[in-house]
């Protein structure tokens, strides 16, 4: 059988499967119908320094391969987190990783220091790339200047693998990939949601209830896969390749493409214990192929 | 505990042009299934359709491991599962939310359904009737063709209807109906088109009854992870999938 272990940044990995934060909840969820202990990490759900209701209902929508949200990073904030949260979560085997998201950089630092204080955690995403929330999220990952300002306040407070994930809403990913290299990302996934929208068009409005939301699925998977491709070129740290990934060999091309691990989001809604298929899916891909490990496929694209 | 099973098809009958009754079969024995919850199931054989559909649980039978979904056909997806045939495979999981008030014996409860909201009621009034409780059924529908399973119901309580028409029972709405002001209830199960419920609820509130609700919010995962079933509490926002679908009025932000 094949080596799937991986490494990010020293976050050491039994496989290159992860669960995409806002799909999988806290992984409890799920832990009826999926063995959560054969997933290589869970993204557990953004997480805010204070707690955030969200945007009104409808947050969803149905499209062609896909699906539009815009839940606005709804959750009892960090604290709730570390106190109720964490205890459930923390003797889970495998690397329950939190997805961090502020309105300044000072939130997103604050948030981050508390994280660092939990034993268990080994990691943070640091979400500067979420489209639904009027401040903070996206709007720092749309300019180098922004992404720059967040991923320095965390590194300053944050001492353990930082994940940063990146917008695919830029002109240059690749910039924004660059920038928070050097600001001190240990490493970048990527891509968050692409903005669209649908309308209702008997009652001449959009559906959502904030207008715009996030495009996920198997309808933007050639857009990730061109940006993971584009910033495997561009940065020397590792990335973690997602969306629109349903099976196993989806993941593969994300591999090819430089990804050293994947992150699996919308598919859970489809298939809830999709994450344990597709590792187990690449390990017969990677036998079938006479590959010893999972390592010899990373970034090996012939282009 | 929740599974996700392939279950058999064992019957596929149109109940209407618009209603089809699909019952599948474990292999195994089934979950403990409480009335009110639903099912989450993948549909193939559609283009279009991406997520999978929750559906009511309408009926539960433990002996013979079946269970039974009422599906209106309203889009793409629900097209596609009334073209389900005996002997095919469809992709359940379940059983998913909180489900109605535990029967308590000896209880009077009237359960109203509109269109295909009946279909939990029937499950619910089995387990009402079973625990010693009397459920008493108002059902309403546009016209006497749309009311289905009446054989059924008529089994474990008095059914009374309301048609928009008055081509069977009395004519108007669910809430106009004459047992309201002669029957008195312990509480009031409901289960139907939102502007259906909020006249329950208000008539509910207005009488001093308690009464539950059961919603219908767009979900996607039907687990609480992904939050996009959301509806409006007093403890804030809450996830229909999970929290739900069941919930007492009071503790909706409705304006009753």
């Amino acid at each position: 059988m094949a080596n799937l272990t991986t490494n990010i940044a020293g976050l050491k990995m039994k496989n290159p499967v992860m669960t995409a934060s806002g799909t999988f909840g806290y992984g409890l969820e799920f832990a009826d119908v999926v063995n959560l202990e054969e997933i290589g990490g869970i993204i557990v759900k953004g997480t805010t320094l204070n707690p955030r209701e969200g945007n009104d209902y409808p947050r969803m929508y149905e499209t062609a391969s896909g699906m539009l949200n815009c839940v606005g990073l709804q959750n009892k904030g960090v604290d709730y987190f570390c106190k109720n949260i964490y205890p459930l979560i923390k003797n889970i085997d495998t690397n329950m990783i939190v997805n961090v998201s502020g309105n300044t950089p000072e939130d997103y630092a604050e948030c981050a220091a508390r994280i660092n204080e939990l034993e268990n955690i080994p990691a943070i995403e640091l979400n500067i790339s979420c489209p639904n929330v009027h401040q903070g999220g996206m709007a720092f990952g749309v300019t180098t200047e922004g992404a720059q300002s967040v991923v320095k306040a965390v590194r300053e407070v944050y001492k353990k693998t930082l994940i940063v994930k990146l917008s695919p809403n830029v002109t240059s990913i690749t910039d924004i990939a660059r920038c928070v290299e050097d600001a001190g990302a240990d490493a970048v996934s990527l891509i968050n949601t692409l903005m669209g929208m649908a309308i209702d068009i008997e009652k001449r409005r959009p559906v959502l209830s904030i207008s715009t939301g996030g495009l996920s699925g198997p309808a933007v998977k050639p857009v990730a896969l061109r940006c993971v491709w584009q910033v495997a070129k561009a940065v020397k740290v590792p990335i973690i390749g997602l969306g629109g990934i349903m099976n196993e060999r989806d993941a593969i091309e994300f591999l090819l493409a430089g990804a050293s691990a994947i992150e699996i989001g919308t598919a859970n809604f489809i298939d809830p214990s999709v994450s344990v298929k597709v590792a187990n899916g690449i390990s017969e891909w990677l036998d079938k192929h006479g590959c010893s490990s999972v390592q010899e496929i990373i970034g090996q694209l012939e282009a | 505990m929740k599974q996700l099973k392939d279950l058999r098809v064992t019957s596929v009958e149109f109940l209407h042009t618009r209603f089809v009754l699909i019952k599948l079969q474990s292999d195994e024995v089934l979950p403990e299934i409480k009335p009110g919850q639903f099912v989450e199931v993948k549909v193939n054989g559609s283009a279009t359709t991406f997520l999978r559909r929750p559906i009511s649980i309408n009926f539960v039978d433990k002996e013979s491991r079946e269970i039974w979904l009422l599906v209106q056909i309203v889009g793409d997806g629900t097209k596609a599962l009334a073209h389900l045939k005996e002997g095919d495979t469809l992709n359940v999981l379940f059983p998913l939310g909180n489900g109605f008030t535990e029967p308590k014996k000896g209880e009077k409860v009237l359960l109203v359904g509109g269109g295909v909201g009946v279909a939990p009621l029937l499950e619910y009034g089995k387990t009402l009737k079973e625990a010693g409780s009397t459920p008493v059924f108002l059902l309403g529908a546009r016209t006497k063709a749309d009311l289905m399973q009446l054989d059924l119901f008529s089994k474990y309580g008095k059914v009374y209807i309301t048609t928009e028409d008055g081509s069977e029972g009395e004519k108007g709405f669910v809430t106009q109906h004459s047992v309201l002001a002669k029957e008195s209830f312990d509480r009031i199960s409901t289960c139907g088109p939102k502007p259906m419920m909020i006249a329950v609820a208000r008539y509910a509130k207005a009488n001093g009854i308690s009464c539950e609700v059961s919603l219908e919010n767009m979900m996607a995962c039907g687990l609480g992870a992904c939050l996009c079933c959301v509806e409006k509490t007093v403890k804030g926002n809450v996830c229909v999938c999970k929290e739900g679908p069941v919930f007492n009025i009071n503790d909706l932000t409705w304006q009753i």
